[in-house]
């Protein structure tokens, strides 16, 4: 697919086929379009050219509300938390809209999603209040309330000391093993290279190199656009 | 998980406040005949503003839509009143059929408006106030701009100041039970995840359009009955320009910020406090103004969550709670700390 904003063109014929089950990691240069990658498969913007199919059908034409209720996750690079919510009722939204639970059920997918994320402890607090590390946890918290089939990861281990790093690995690590299948922006590499199964480098709106994270991160393009020319 | 985890939702609150609502609803009730009736007949006023509150609180409190239009609908309610009477009707039939067809006018009203956001959207719904108020003045048969009077109506005063007082309490209950039970609903939830983050609301599932329009719908419809009140109060519409108004929107403000924007006590908190000002000062000309003025710094200053912002915040006070509480109680007896250590 293509994205543009009037005449800039962020995106260029990205084409990406991501099989159910696997952790894909997306690498790349501030600016290559790596967020606006992740908004294009969940519908917070629209494409302008191209399609996106998910599970088989094509959604492109879908809002983002329909996605997530098909079972599209997101997390925000910058957090967006419901600020006069509680953590838990920013939980509860996702369950109850994206995840098309009701009462009980919607409660116990919201405090499932919270237990997951490690956000119990806040359960009652206002997500206005919250930490950055807090509201990156409650982003993902909250995406996980939607019982997402496809999860996009946008920059949650930005900040982390290394011990919060860890266990969001092993977070991460788990819901992969439970079937999610997981579209990952990360800069933090070591994090990534945990948990993928595959690597992508994205550089001004094109994908150059795909493949198995190792030699993606040793091939001569991806070196020459994170560290310049001439190495 | 070797803790127990519920989730609460104040319902004993809930029930508290709603039969102590109830309680009250019926003391208002019979007022009337009990009461002398220059007493009741001003709480008409009270009635109507303690809607006209709820409504802005639920389109600004609960979910972020900023109007300064409302006026649209309270004239449009004012002027159905003459449009169903004519048809035979009597006024009170006429102010709720006048209103259910502000709702459906409210509905292509509402693809106007919502094209627009923020600052963009109140001065919009500002500028269909005025078109409207154009619109309507074009008529003869509504007074061609220079008011008009309701031809049939009750014609014993006491019984009319009766009927108008039911229905001005009826509309108000009826406005605050209907906030109460939307926020308490899933509906409630998605509203306030819109008011606080729209693109967050939309990715996780949230129909946002949808779930504006509803809102705006229901405000518009009870704007419209707060506005046939006035009408029937006065027997009439001495102006086209004063119930077209830009200043309803600025009192309903003004009630809604002082009372506490986002709870379903402080519109009415807001509306009594207004209505006492109104009552004792409306006739002292320019200190009117300077007084309603000076209640803004104050409250702006020291409660910038508003009278009812302020006790919630002191007290943990809420009449009609709306919010969930998730209980942990541990085994282990120490309540909050459950998180990493016990997996």
């Amino acid at each position: 697919m293509s994205k543009s904003y009037g005449n800039l063109g962020v995106l260029f014929d990205v084409s990406l086929s991501i099989p159910i089950g696997q952790a894909v990691g997306i690498v790349g240069p501030n600016g290559a379009g790596k967020t606006t990658f992740l908004s294009v498969i969940n519908g917070t913007e629209p494409t302008s050219a191209g399609s996106v199919f998910f599970n088989g059908t094509d959604v492109t034409k879908q809002g983002a509300e329909e996605r997530s209720r098909s079972g599209i996750g997101r997390t925000f690079q910058i957090p967006r938390p419901f600020s006069n919510l509680s953590v838990f009722e920013n939980a509860l939204a996702g369950a109850a809209f994206g995840g098309g639970l009701r009462g009980r059920e919607a409660q116990t997918a919201a405090l499932d999603a919270l237990e997951k994320s490690e956000m119990m402890q806040f359960a009652n607090l206002r997500a206005g209040g919250l930490s950055l590390l807090a509201r990156k946890r409650l982003e993902l918290a909250r995406a996980l309330s939607t019982q997402p089939k496809l999860l996009l990861l946008d920059e949650i281990a930005g900040g982390l000391t290394e011990a919060e790093c860890i266990s969001l690995i092993a977070t991460i690590k788990n819901l992969k093993d439970s079937g999610i299948t997981i579209v990952w922006i990360e800069h933090v590499v070591q994090a990534l290279v945990a948990v993928v199964d595959r690597l992508v480098c994205l550089a001004s709106g094109t994908i150059i190199q795909d493949g198995i994270p190792d030699e993606v991160l040793k091939s001569r393009e991806v070196l020459s656009v994170y560290m310049g020319t001439g190495i | 998980m070797s803790s127990n985890i519920q989730i609460l939702r104040s319902p004993k609150k809930a029930a508290y406040g709603s039969a102590g609502a109830l309680l009250l609803f019926v003391a208002l009730a019979i007022a009337p005949k009990i009461l002398d009736q220059s007493i009741t007949n001003e709480w008409v006023k009270l009635f109507y503003l303690v809607t006209l509150a709820s409504m802005w609180n639920l389109l600004a409190g609960y979910a972020g839509m900023i109007s300064v239009g409302q006026q649209a609908f309270i004239g449009l309610g004012a002027y159905g009143v003459f449009v169903f009477n004519d048809h035979g009707f009597s006024a009170y039939e006429s102010g709720i059929i006048a209103s259910i067809v502000v709702g459906v006018v409210a509905v292509p009203i509402s693809f106007l408006a919502f094209r627009l956001r923020g600052g963009y959207f109140a001065i919009g719904t500002w500028v269909i106030a005025e078109t409207l108020r154009l619109i309507i003045i074009r008529f003869p048969s509504l007074g061609s701009g220079k008011g008009r009077n309701i031809q049939n109506y009750t014609r014993d005063p006491i019984l009319r100041n009766t009927y108008t007082y039911w229905m001005a309490l009826g509309v108000a209950i009826f406005a605050l039970s209907a906030c109460f039970i939307l926020l308490r609903s899933r509906f409630g939830l998605a509203l306030q995840s819109i008011r606080d983050n729209e693109v967050a609301a939309n990715s996780l599932g949230i129909k946002v359009d949808f779930t504006k329009r509803v809102v705006y719908v229901i405000g518009a419809m009870g704007c419209a009955a707060a506005g046939s009140v006035i009408c029937i109060q006065s027997i009439g519409v001495a102006s086209p320009n004063a119930i077209f108004g830009v200043s309803y929107s600025a009192f309903m403000i003004f009630m809604v910020l002082i009372g506490g924007i986002g709870t379903i006590e402080g519109p009415v908190m807001g509306a009594l406090l207004y209505f006492f000002v109104d009552k004792y000062f409306s006739q002292s000309g320019l200190w009117y103004l300077v007084i309603l003025g000076v209640i803004a710094i104050i409250a702006t200053l020291f409660f910038p969550k508003g009278i009812w912002g302020e006790i919630n915040a002191r007290w943990n006070l809420s009449l009609f709670p709306v919010s969930y509480q998730v209980k942990i109680e541990n085994n282990q007896n120490d309540s909050i700390h459950l998180s990493k250590k016990e997996k």
